[in-house]
């Protein structure tokens, strides 16, 4: 009886969830008539009392459902940040869902639905686990990016968001399927038991490897698997993209936790390799086609995979500190690429996307505390001190030359180099260019512009500050290596 | 102290960070809400370095309890095994040094208000002078190298941006680049005395490195072969490097007569009262290692005593009113400089003291006097201005007498101390320095009372406009008169006993015992008054006293006599004018040497390799590879699906060839 209490007990932030998501759906259903607000503000409170949940659990370590699912500080410090994402998400784009009139209960309990799913990836001891979690984020994220049915663009994305997911799934579902032939199981601690006299030499283990690693490399958004990202990010509407480029990414992380380290820790030296590869290839592709971009949410989904390579940096290290500063940086690219397309939220108004890079010219002048915080925000992106950009770029640096591999630490610091170009050129056109004249006057939106100070000074502050994040990062990884 | 005792409520370490952090926000509110601000602009910085005031009082009565503080407030980040700290030391000297800078700044705030009334860069300015307040306080309160650099080189920064502040003038342009490029002179000495401390030393903070100290007596280092010198000397002397381009000792002085372009408030507060000084507070901070290199001590003692005396020379031969103060804050700098050579420190930073206070009074009376003459400062254009300004004319008095050295006035304190000790130094030259100094005094008084006979008395020079315009300055600028007037007169006798003696410094500056001049001193100490009666019949004073009567003969008695004196004095006269052809050096061999390196690398190196190669062509081929690479970018899932496929048989094919 207690046994069962416990599993329960260690699950009640993801059950908190699954019932609220419920709730919202049914809310929305016969109250949305009168409360135009309700779904949005159930979303709040879900968000809330999530929080309230996993603080109240914080620390605690166990298993419950028979080893299917895995409760410890990785997973809190996963799900607190994923909470704080999708938080900002709702904040920042409650206008620009409303003017397009896609302020629908749908879109908040998919959501919360997709919340979940990164948050059972989190929390995923099983195989079986980790995919349904990483499906229900998927399938989430496909009726997202489709949602806007009236823009041919967004439909365009879904569809390829789709097919394209559909096989990175198989290729991840291959690769597992191997693995379970190797070891005999799917729980992940068996198959890290299973995996002790298996060595690099075993090429049905290489072909796992490889196939799991280019089903992350697919969610994570790293080249060559990094088409989808740069069409789904322009086609979607920017309110959604703004969700993509957040809480998914942690859930992507957290699968690179549970099943390359917690899983395949013993093989470290395969999955290292192909990081390598993916990190240059990521490198590369992200901060040299970017320099190409007019549009500033395609320029965005380039430097994503350009920042993908950097975290896959820290990952390749594969230590302690390797592994936390790879999160460190997830999480500031998280707070970035908020912050970044919230910038485009704040500007857009209904019948104006503001997704041109042409559309920032002269903002300055126009508005210079928003000028301001996108300065903050680039500088961050491209990594200049004392933004904390530059501290997760030089961690990550720091875990790759420990490691012993200082010459892909050079090819990063050059490609880094490359990339400061372009978030360089949205300041200059920021602050040297003349407004264009049919730029429409920028909408009044305290709460957001609120949250988006907040936000963009925070970059500046983790910056001078790192100390306590980078010591959270560590705490989150420390029972997991 | 019943003004204090609330504070005792909270924990020490959060007032030490609200000193720094006060100013800084009201830098912040000011110059982010320039627009909606304007002409309210002043109160955000004026309430935070009152504030910051008030804590550094509250600090130093602190220490006079004997509370103090060393250690970190958090790292900020860590580089192979040095970890870069942000840490607070507070003992005696940081409280000395955060009262007058505060204290300072409090005054020129205020003045401020009145002076850049209706500029249209009021807000900025206001942001300016309370952000280097917060990089002087993190400069004073620092316990090591790295955030001591941190501090030297934002009041650099913003002493930059004062001095060009009125940056549609081409002449305020080209003095702040002056200043910062010969700072950069000097603080790239610094930079390599603190990386040779680094590399010898292996730590960064103060405690740690002056406990190692004694085990790098006897290294030598060997720099020009076959000259091996003591390391210590070598990082005392880079080191000191830095203080010459801060504190503009000769020969890298040049900037700070320049610097007068920038608005005069900033005159008084950066290039005259604080930010000059800091080279001085370093060297007294870093009295452990001077103590031990009699070589580095001796280099100092000369540097500062030929500043002293040289420097004041020059401000002899000039007309304008605010490069006479700056020639004079100069030869002062010389004076504190030659103190610390003395390994009189505590004299050194008694004299920045009191110096800072009646220099300030003299630059803020100055810019006073140049407010009420419609921004005329050529001083044979002033005369007789003490029937219009009464309150001007009576506080730059003050303020000359301080300067001047006649007692009970604050600077007749702090310079007769420093003369003595050096008196009573055993480091190689001390005599020369000795009569350099004695020397400087006879010259302080004469220019000092030139210009003060100038301005206010005599016959009017200026047209009948300007004339019909001349009234006493409004109550803001007043009022930091005569508040900078109070220390300037009572700061002397009162202090000169626990600052100027260093019985309050005890631990703060470890004097060692063979160059303990002012510990000589204090042991025939017979208080102040006893002090007054011993200058009364010394050289120096009546040195002070020809030269004010000398002054007043030459410029009221009889106007001509200068006319006459300068053609019979002509090549003397003509050196000081070209201020012994240190710019024309500076442009014959630096400017000009470094434009034709410069040009040479730059069409050579930079245009043809750097740019033209390097930069340029990898832009260019990064860019052609971007626009190349995006059309890979079809849009075409079948496209898509085929890369990650072709993706993953790569990946494989790679690790079976690897493995075959």
């Amino acid at each position: 009886m207690t046994d069962i209490t416990a599993h329960w007990t260690l699950a009640l932030p993801e059950i908190w969830v699954l019932s609220m998501a419920c709730v919202t759906l049914l809310a929305d259903l016969f109250f949305a008539e009168k409360l135009r607000d309700i779904a949005a503000v159930l979303t709040g409170l879900t968000l809330l009392g999530a929080a309230v949940l996993t603080f109240m659990l914080m620390g605690q370590r166990g298993t419950a459902f028979a080893g299917m699912f895995i409760a410890d500080p990785f997973a809190n410090v996963i799900n607190l940040f994923s909470y704080l994402a999708v938080f900002l998400v709702v904040i920042y784009s409650g206008r620009y869902l409303r003017e397009r009139g896609l302020y629908r209960g749908e879109v908040f309990v998919l959501l919360l639905f997709a919340l979940l799913g990164v948050m059972i990836m989190a929390s995923g001891g099983n195989l079986l686990t980790i995919y349904l979690g990483l499906e229900l984020l998927a399938l989430s994220q496909y009726a997202l990016v489709a949602m806007y049915r009236d823009s041919l663009m967004a439909t365009e994305a879904g569809l390829k968001y789709f097919v394209l997911g559909a096989l990175a799934s198989g290729l991840l579902l291959y690769g597992m399927s191997l693995l379970y032939g190797l070891t005999g199981s799917l729980d992940v601690r068996d198959i890290a038991a299973g995996l002790v006299n298996v060595t690099g030499a075993n090429l049905v283990l290489v072909f796992a490897m490889v196939f799991i690693t280019a089903g992350i490399a697919f969610k994570l958004g790293a080249a060559p698997f990094h088409m989808w990202l740069p069409d789904v990010y322009q086609g979607a509407p920017t309110a959604i993209t703004l969700f993509l480029a957040s809480a998914p990414k942690l859930g992507a992380f957290a699968l690179i936790i549970r099943l390359l380290v917690d899983g395949s820790y013993g093989v470290m030296a395969v999955w290292q390799q192909i990081f390598i590869v993916l990190a240059i290839a990521s490198l590369v592709v992200g901060n040299v086609i970017a320099i190409a971009q007019g549009n500033i949410k395609r320029m965005l989904a380039y430097s994503t995979v350009g920042h993908v390579g950097f975290l896959a940096l820290g990952v390749l290290a594969g230590t302690l500190n390797g592994l936390a500063s790879a999160l460190f940086y997830t999480v500031v690219y998280v707070l970035m690429s908020l912050a970044g397309f919230g910038m485009i939220l704040l500007l857009t108004r209904a019948d104006f996307e503001a997704e041109r890079i042409d559309d920032f010219k002269g903002l300055a002048r126009r508005k210079p505390w928003y000028a301001a915080m996108m300065l903050i925000i680039m500088f961050s992106m491209a990594g200049v001190p004392p933004t904390v950009g530059f501290y997760a770029k030089l961690a990550v640096f720091q875990a790759v030359i420990e490691a012993g591999y200082v010459w892909v630490a050079v090819i990063g610091v050059l490609l880094a180099v490359i990339g400061a170009f372009y978030y360089l050129r949205v300041i200059k056109v920021m602050y040297f260019d003349a407004p264009e004249d049919a730029a429409p006057e920028i909408a009044r939106d305290d709460v957001a512009a609120a949250f988006m100070s907040v936000n963009s000074v925070a970059l500046l502050i983790l910056g001078i500050l790192p100390g306590p994040l980078m010591a959270f990062c560590i705490y989150a990884l420390q029972g997991v290596i | 102290m019943f003004l204090f005792d609330w504070l005792r409520l909270f924990p020490a370490l959060p007032i030490y960070l609200a000193i720094p952090l006060a100013p800084l926000l009201g830098s912040l509110i000011a110059g982010l809400g320039s627009r909606q601000l304007k002409e309210k602009a002043h109160w955000a910085p004026i309430i935070g370095v009152a504030v910051a005031f008030y804590l550094a009082l509250f600090v130093l009565w602190q220490v006079t309890q004997g509370v103090t503080f060393y250690g970190n407030v958090y790292t900020w980040g860590v580089m192979g095994n040095l970890p870069l700290h942000i840490g607070l030391d507070i003992d005696a000297l940081t409280a000395v040094m955060l009262v007058v800078v505060t204290f300072v700044s409090l005054c020129v705030h205020v003045y401020t208000v009145g002076y850049m009334h209706g500029d249209p860069g009021y807000a900025r300015f206001f942001s300016y002078i309370a952000l280097f307040t917060f990089a002087m306080i993190m400069l004073v309160m620092s316990n090591n190298f790295l955030q001591l650099f941190f501090g030297w080189e934002a009041v650099g920064l913003v002493s930059y941006l004062l001095i060009g502040f009125w940056f549609q003038r081409e002449s305020a342009n080209a003095a702040a680049i002056k200043a910062f490029i010969v700072n950069r002179v000097g603080d790239f000495g610094f930079l390599l005395g603190i990386a040779a401390i680094y590399s010898y030393c292996g730590s960064l903070d103060y405690r740690t490195v002056f406990a190692q100290l004694p085990n790098l007596v006897g290294h030598t280092v060997t720099i020009i072969p076959g000259h091996p010198w003591s390391v210590i000397t070598w990082i005392a002397i880079l080191l000191f490097i830095g203080a010459m381009g801060k504190s503009a000792q000769v020969p890298l002085h040049v900037w700070l007569p320049e610097s007068m372009e920038g608005p005069t408030p900033i005159s008084a507060l950066i290039h005259a009262a604080t930010m000059v000084t800091a080279g001085i507070f370093m060297v007294a901070r870093m009295s452990p290692i001077y103590e031990l290199s009699a070589t580095a001590l001796a280099v100092v003692l000369m540097i500062g005593a030929i500043t002293a005396l040289f420097m004041g020379l020059i401000g002899l031969v000039q007309n304008d009113i605010k490069r006479i103060i700056a020639y004079s804050t100069l030869s002062q700098l010389g004076y504190m400089t030659a103190a610390l050579g003395a390994s009189a420190f505590s004299a050194a930073i008694f004299h920045l003291m009191t110096h800072a206070f009646f220099k300030a009074l003299l630059f803020l009376a100055a810019g006073s006097v140049i407010h009420a003459m419609n921004n005329e400062q050529d001083i044979r254009k002033m005369g007789g201005l003490r029937r219009y300004m009464p309150v001007t004319y009576v506080t730059f008095l003050i303020g000359s007498l301080a300067l001047a050295g006649i007692p009970p006035f604050a600077g007749f304190f702090s310079k007769d101390l420093i003369i003595e000790a050096v008196g009573l130094a055993h480091v190689p030259g001390a005599g020369l320095a000795e009569f350099f100094l004695v020397a400087g005094v006879l010259v302080t008084a004469l220019y000092t009372f030139r210009l003060f006979f100038l301005v206010f008395h005599g016959q009017p020079r200026m047209d009948a406009h300007t004339r019909a315009h001349l009234h006493e300055s409004p109550w803001v600028i007043t009022v930091p008169l005569l508040a900078l007037t109070i220390p300037s007169i009572y700061a002397g006798w009162a202090y000169i006993k626990p600052i100027g003696l260093g019985s309050f410094f005890q631990g703060a500056i470890p004097v060692a015992q063979q160059w303990n001049t002012i510990g000589e001193i204090a042991a025939h100490w017979h208080g102040s008054l006893s002090f007054v009666m011993h200058g009364l019949i010394s050289l120096p004073f009546w040195l002070a006293v020809i030269g004010i009567i000398t002054a007043a003969y030459l410029y009221l008695i009889l106007p001509g006599m200068p006319v006459v004196l300068a053609r019979a004095l002509r090549p003397f006269t003509w050196i000081l004018e070209h201020k012994y052809g240190f710019d024309a050096l500076n442009r014959v061999l630096l400017v000009n040497g470094v434009l034709f390196f410069g040009r040479l690398f730059w069409r050579v190196g930079d245009v043809r390799i750097i740019d033209g190669i390097m930069v340029n062509g990898t832009a260019r081929e990064v860019g052609k590879a971007a626009l190349s690479w995006r059309r890979v970018q079809s849009g075409y899932i079948y496209h898509y699906a085929f890369a990650m496929i072709i993706g993953l048989i790569m990946l494989m094919t790679y690790f079976v060839v690897m493995r075959g």
